[in-house]
């Protein structure tokens, strides 16, 4: 059984989205010339969002990644509450002042975002009159805190993060009348999401990150050549600053039993996360809230479970770690992508794949068969996958899909295998899992000429 | 895992990269003779400077010192034998659909047959025979044409099954072949040791040979080349023979007074691998499969391989470059394909172990054909180059004819095709040849099929009224840079596209010229003509007349207001140009020729009319659009659009005539058509084209005016019997020989060029007879078309070769036009050809191996004519070539 190119590349298109920064007057002012995005799920449904928007009170753009495990509740609710803590911790006194008065009074508040949206990407509207009073009491609160001083972009991150995992939290202690909203709190908070999220406000890039998505930055070299930049770190066991932190907020009892085979507690794979409260509730909470919960909470085993060595909750944090970069005109293009893709490629092959895709020029060093043994037969498949490769590029519209089809696909010789892709996109759902993860990316292309000219 | 064992290559220069070759040629330079790194100085004069070692110079320096020329001087700035000749591949193959390229390459296979015997320089001659395949029904008709044209120049060819070809090359996978063509006496050769064996006999015949010595330039004075400049000084010198490769235009360019060699060089590859496991034999045949667009031979008991790819890589466009030289690298990717097709024809090859890839620049040509010849504008100055990538197959014949051309004033054979001034300044824009040549290379493998025009480098010169024909469906084809509508597609009817339209059967346009040929038959038909040559000469005196009665075989003595059909003939009698002359005044003559002929004729005028201020020579083509009004309905047009009498008692035929048409006065109006039919010719100054054209459309209209093409003209004058200069007329054909004796006057009272000669062919007969033939037995629809260069049979015994053909929609027959010779059935001596040999036998045209019963005539069908004729004169001309 085989899918067809054309049937491949409906598989591969179906979720791509592109976005281009409208130009004014021919020219795009914004150090961002555009993104494209697409994920493609291996579990069913995806586990993975995503989330683009133009910050309209404020300058800049949002783009994130979140990679939800044991379900995908969480991670929907970050990818649609996350921009609006983050947009909101941005935002000036007076504006936060006017946006209240707005609500008080019923007028038509100011727009905060402007989504880029997939039309597959959605919002859960029975959640949104929830989700929005806790976003109204978050600015209550920082218009009541008002500290005069300008916002600073990492504390707003940092802030937005925390904030954000909080109230996911007491969402699901307060509980709601609704049966369905109460279900779907307790949903969003036992499972878990990591984000990773990027603000470019000209030449300012910083990196929110929580889990193991990660950002990487497309560098240029003066000879044409691409290099990768790492813009977050992984929050896993093979981070071991990483592991130093979470053995630093624990008693020294519980060292062996905190990281085991490369989980937290033996369980989890990335060290932080929003939501996941069994790893950051006491275990009386956990009880109390499975008990008085709906019967299909009652009846998740997965839920009941109370971790191994569980002595001195929270284990888990939502809390970003910030990088700040500033764009300089080498800096191409950002690639944010869920741990679907670094599992199955090396950043710098992410580099020189999006690099000449961007670019259009496909710097295939020039073959040589000099002193060495080679076969007509060698030298002939070397070329036919060496045109495949190029050929791959111009089928493609869109950098992450073209990512994808790379991820997917690749052969021993980094090289698409249109066998290998048709064999790895027609894997039953159940088989699918095993094979590869679900891949989410945005690739941010930047503008040099603007981000030359700061 | 191929790529571990690749080196990634960026910088490493070409000859680094390349040690064997030099090892190579290091130990074959032990056997010549030629000086070392400073030699003697040079002469200060010699009578003929080559520049050039390659093959093709030291050929030109072989064959003049045969011929008795001594004095003579071979400069090559590198080394002998060291450009494209090193590098080539060595096949030496006869089989060429162009018949003065097979008889060049046919010599040059028996030259260097002997040539290691004569010079004692090994040449690695072997005699393996080559095999094409084809993988098409198509394909293996073309095949069969150049089996038909080989067969009857006594050379070995036949046509063979797949199963055959197993037979002679084991390793060829045949399971997608319908056949094959063997070629048994096709050879390989070290071209560069054939070149140093021809370097070394020239030598001592007495040509010098300075190695390390580079032309600048060339100087000329009043025409003449008076000597070279290069970086060891000056050599005066009466000739100067460019014979520069792939330079040869650079170094026609680099003197005051420019010489155009319209070629430019192309990136060309093949493949060298190591031995096979068990070494291939040096006599194995050559494979060419030209449906996958590589040739195969073998080298070294491995196999050297390479083909002509479809996306071809110019260089040098911007003139030599030494960055592109030293970057001159193998390219994998780009011989990619080419690998495939190999490996796809020997599947068994995946396992041998390859060598290197050579990247070889050759040098291509507008036309696919080589340059050889005389410049237009510098007498003396002599070029053979733009090989096309056949150089060492044509190295031998072609530097023997160039040879003769300069000792003799003239080849033993036809080379107008080849001929330098087939082209003009318009072919020599860089942008222009670097466009066509990467039409032009892949072209070497593309399917060579009737009526094929090239694609780029078009719409350089346009008529006037190009884009209103374009509009009404007009399509085109180019003749020396001028589109001409072949035909009009009607509206709402459309053709094939360009790909599918190849064929050599009936083509998709059959019934659209058709259509255009009753119309020209029944009422009028507008052909627009304006790309034909056209010169006006005048004088103050009678110096124009006396000097075109002796340049002209035919009286030009007229009345103002005639026009005469005459041959511009050479010393033996032979056709240089086939024009009409009209008599504007006493002392001015208006002269058309073909559109080829522009370069030509010029030269070859301008060398011969006397240096006289008072004799003004102008070309004046560009100043006048030509309308053809054909058919019986012109008359009628033409007075009313006049309000003058045309009729054949105030106009009669072979009339010129100033007179206005519509509000446009001043215009030419010749009582011409080029075709036997009624109607005439309008030369009209360009600006009032539109406006004749317009009036001429509109007033025609109730006569069914409509428009017509080229084909529909060629048609209607083949199935007349019109000879075509160029086509069917050339330098090596007569008036005589051609039925055209009316055409000269022999006692116009003065003498002319050419004279003698006709009067000893009026005396003892002509060797060759133009002869007309009509299929017999030849199915339109089903039967493949003749075309040209189909072998004649008398009696079953092969007579000569048809020059043009056309479908006759009067006589619902094929028409063939062609020379017939009388061989002696012992000797093969030529016998004189009598109308009684003509009439009395029984005829055959061979169309690709298949012969057609065909009627000869030597006089046209009269009942074709419908037109009252001058006494003394009919119309016979034509100006047409395909």
């Amino acid at each position: 059984f085989y899918l067809t190119p054309p049937q491949v590349n409906s598989i591969l298109k179906a979720n791509e989205y592109s976005f281009k920064v409208p130009e004014f007057d021919g020219k795009n002012v914004s150090s961002v010339l555009g993104f494209d995005s697409n994920q493609l799920p291996a579990n069913a449904p995806i586990e993975d969002r995503r989330s683009a928007a133009t910050c309209l009170q404020t300058r800049g753009m949002l783009l994130g990644v979140f990679d939800g495990h044991a379900g995908c509740a969480c991670a929907q609710a970050v990818s649609e509450r996350l921009f609006y803590y983050i947009a909101v911790s941005l935002l000036p006194h007076e504006t936060l002042l006017e946006i209240e008065n707005a609500v008080e009074s019923g007028r038509a508040l100011l727009p905060i975002l402007q989504w880029h949206k997939h039309p597959n990407d959605y919002f859960s509207k029975e959640a949104s009159k929830l989700y929005f009073n806790s976003l109204r009491t978050y600015w209550q609160e920082l218009i009541d805190l008002n500290s005069g001083e300008t916002t600073d972009v990492r504390e707003a991150l940092i802030n937005a993060f925390k904030r954000l995992d909080n109230d996911i939290s007491l969402e699901a202690q307060v509980g709601d009348p609704n049966s369905f909203l109460n279900y779907l709190v307790l949903r969003v908070a036992f499972s878990g999401a990591t984000a990773c999220v990027a603000h470019v406000d000209g030449v300012d890039l910083h990196i929110a990150n929580t889990g193991d998505s990660r950002a990487m930055l497309g560098v240029q070299e003066e000879d044409g050549s691409w290099s990768a930049v790492n813009l977050s770190y992984d929050h896993n066991a093979q981070n071991e600053h990483e592991v130093e932190r979470v053995k630093m907020e624990h008693p020294k009892s519980e060292e062996k039993s905190l990281v085991k085979q490369d989980r937290l507690l033996g369980l989890l794979m990335p060290f932080r996360a929003f939501g996941d409260v069994k790893f950051k509730w006491s275990i009386e909470l956990q009880k109390r809230v499975v008990e008085s919960g709906p019967d299909q909470l009652n009846d998740n085993e997965y839920t009941k479970f109370i971790p191994p060595n569980y002595h001195t909750p929270p284990y888990l944090t939502a809390e970003p770690e910030v990088i700040h970069h500033k764009l300089r005109p080498q800096d191409k293009f950002l690639v944010l992508a869920t741990d679907g893709l670094w599992e199955t490629m090396h950043r710098q092959d992410v580099a020189r794949i999006v690099g000449e895709y961007l670019t259009g020029v496909h710097h295939q060093q020039p073959i040589a068969v000099g002193g060495y043994k080679v076969t007509l037969g060698q030298m002939h498949g070397l070329l036919t996958e060496r045109r495949a490769r190029i050929s791959s590029v111009f089928e493609d519209q869109n950098a992450a899909t073209h990512l994808i089809r790379h991820a997917v696909g690749n052969n021993e010789f980094g090289t698409v295998d249109h066998e290998r892709l048709s064999k790895m996109l027609s894997l039953p759902e159940e088989l699918a899992r095993m094979y590869r993860d679900d891949i989410t990316i945005i690739v941010v292309q930047f503008n040099s000429h603007v981000i030359g000219a700061y | 895992a191929a790529g571990m064992f690749l080196r990634l290559l960026s910088d490493i220069q070409w000859r680094a990269a390349h040690p064997k070759w030099r090892r190579m040629t290091s130990s074959q330079r032990s056997t010549s003779s030629t000086p070392e790194p400073h030699p003697v100085s040079l002469p200060a004069q010699a009578q003929v400077v080559i520049c050039g070692g390659g093959i093709m110079g030291t050929s030109v320096a072989y064959h003049l010192s045969k011929m008795g020329w001594k004095d003579i001087v071979l400069l090559e700035q590198g080394r002998l034998a060291a450009g494209t000749t090193r590098f080539c591949a060595g096949i030496v193959s006869t089989a060429r659909p162009v018949s003065i390229e097979l008889k060049m390459a046919h010599y040059s296979n028996k030259l260097y047959q002997q040539l290691e015997q004569e010079t004692g320089v090994q040449t690695g001659y072997m005699k393996t025979g080559s095999i094409s395949l084809a993988q098409t029904q198509d394909r293996l008709i073309s095949l069969k044409r150049i089996a038909s044209s080989l067969n009857v120049m006594g050379i070995p060819c036949e046509i063979i099954s797949p199963k055959k070809v197993v037979q002679l090359h084991p390793l060829i996978n045949i399971h997608d072949l319908v056949g094959a063509m063997y070629v048994p006496e096709d050879a390989l050769v070290s071209s560069a040791n054939v070149s140093l064996a021809l370097a070394t006999a020239a030598s001592r015949n007495g040509v010098q040979i300075h190695e390390r010595t580079s032309v600048s330039h060339v100087t000329v004075q009043k025409g003449r080349v008076t000597g070279v400049e290069t970086d060891r000084g000056r050599i005066q010198c009466e000739y100067f023979v460019n014979c520069a490769g792939q330079w040869a235009y650079e170094l026609g360019h680099s003197g005051e007074e420019p010489v155009h060699i319209p070629l430019h060089a192309c990136e060309h590859f093949y493949l060298l691998t190591h031995p096979l496991k068990e070494p291939l034999s040096s006599s194995l045949p050559t494979v060419v499969d030209p449906d996958g667009r590589i040739y195969i031979r073998n080298w070294q008991g491995g196999i050297l391989s390479g083909g002509f790819e479809k996306n071809p890589k110019p260089l040098f466009t911007e003139g030599r470059n030494q960055l592109e030289i030293q970057n001159l690298q193998e390219d994998w990717d780009h011989f990619g394909p080419l690998l495939s097709a190999l490996l796809r024809r020997m599947p068994g090859l995946e396992t041998l172990q390859i060598m290197q890839l050579v990247n070889c620049p050759e040098s291509f040509t507008p036309d696919m054909r080589c340059i050889m010849g005389e410049s237009p504008t510098a007498r003396g100055y002599f070029v053979l180059a733009g090989m096309n990538s056949a150089g060492i197959s044509y190295g031998g014949g072609a530097g023997k004819y160039l040879a003769e051309w300069m000792v003799n004033g003239y080849p033993s054979e036809n080379v107008w095709p080849l001929d330098l001034k087939r082209f003009g300044t318009l072919q020599s824009s860089r942008t222009f040849l670097r466009h066509r040549v990467m039409e032009v290379m892949p072209l070497m493998c593309d399917l060579k099929v009737p009526r094929w025009d090239f694609q780029t480098g078009r719409q350089l010169r346009t008529s006037p009224l190009y884009d209103r024909l374009d509009a009404q469906g007009a399509r085109w084809m180019e003749k020396h840079g001028f589109e001409r509508v072949k035909y009009f597609v009607p509206p709402g009817k459309d053709l094939l596209d360009l790909d599918h339209s190849k064929t050599f059967y009936k083509p998709d346009w059959f019934d659209i010229v058709g259509s255009e040929v009753k119309c020209c038959k029944e009422a009028v038909c507008v052909i627009d003509m304006s790309s034909f040559t056209k010169f006006e000469i005048s004088s103050t005196g009678d110096q124009a007349l006396e000097s075109l009665q002796y340049l002209f075989s035919n009286d030009l003595d007229v009345p103002v207001g005639h026009v005469v059909h005459t041959g511009m003939l050479n010393e033996k009698g032979g056709y240089e140009n086939d024009c009409s002359i009209a008599r504007l005044s006493k002392r001015s003559f208006f002269m058309i020729s073909p559109t080829d002929q522009q370069v030509h004729c010029w030269a070859w005028l301008k060398k011969r009319l006397p240096d006289d201020n008072n004799l003004i020579m102008e070309d004046v083509t560009w100043k006048y659009t030509a309308l053809n009004l054909i058919g019986p309905r012109a008359v009628d047009v033409l007075s009313e659009l006049s309000y003058a009498p045309m009729t054949a008692e105030h106009f009669p035929s072979l009339f010129c005539k100033e007179m206005s048409v519509g509000y446009a006065n001043g215009i030419r109006v010749m009582s011409i058509t080029h075709t036997g039919e009624p109607g005439f010719v309008l030369y009209i100054p360009i600006e009032y084209a539109l406006h004749v054209y317009n009036e001429v459309m509109n007033m025609g209209q109730k006569y069914g005016i409509r428009n017509a093409g080229y084909y529909a003209l060629r048609s209607l004058r083949i199935e007349k019997f019109f000879a075509f200069w160029g086509q069917d007329l050339d330098a090596f054909t007569t008036p005589m020989e051609c039925g055209r004796e009316f055409q000269v006057k022999l006692e116009k009272g003065m003498q002319f060029l050419g004279q003698e000669a006709l009067l000893e062919q009026k005396q003892n007969g002509v060797y060759k007879r133009f002869t007309m033939f009509i299929l017999e037995d030849h199915d339109t629809d089903m039967d493949l078309w003749p075309w040209w260069g189909e072998p004649i049979f008398r009696n079953g015994r092969y007579v000569g070769k048809t020059t043009s053909s056309a479908y006759s929609y009067t006589l619902e027959r094929h028409v063939c036009l062609g020379f017939v010779h009388h061989y002696d059935e012992k000797t093969g001596e030529e016998l004189v050809v009598t109308t009684d040999f003509i009439n009395q036998g029984e005829y055959e045209i061979d169309i690709a191996g298949q012969r057609f019963q065909a009627k000869a005539k030597l006089y046209p069908f009269s009942s074709l004519f419908t037109q009252r004729r001058r006494k003394d004169e009919v119309e016979l001309s034509g100006y047409q070539r395909e």
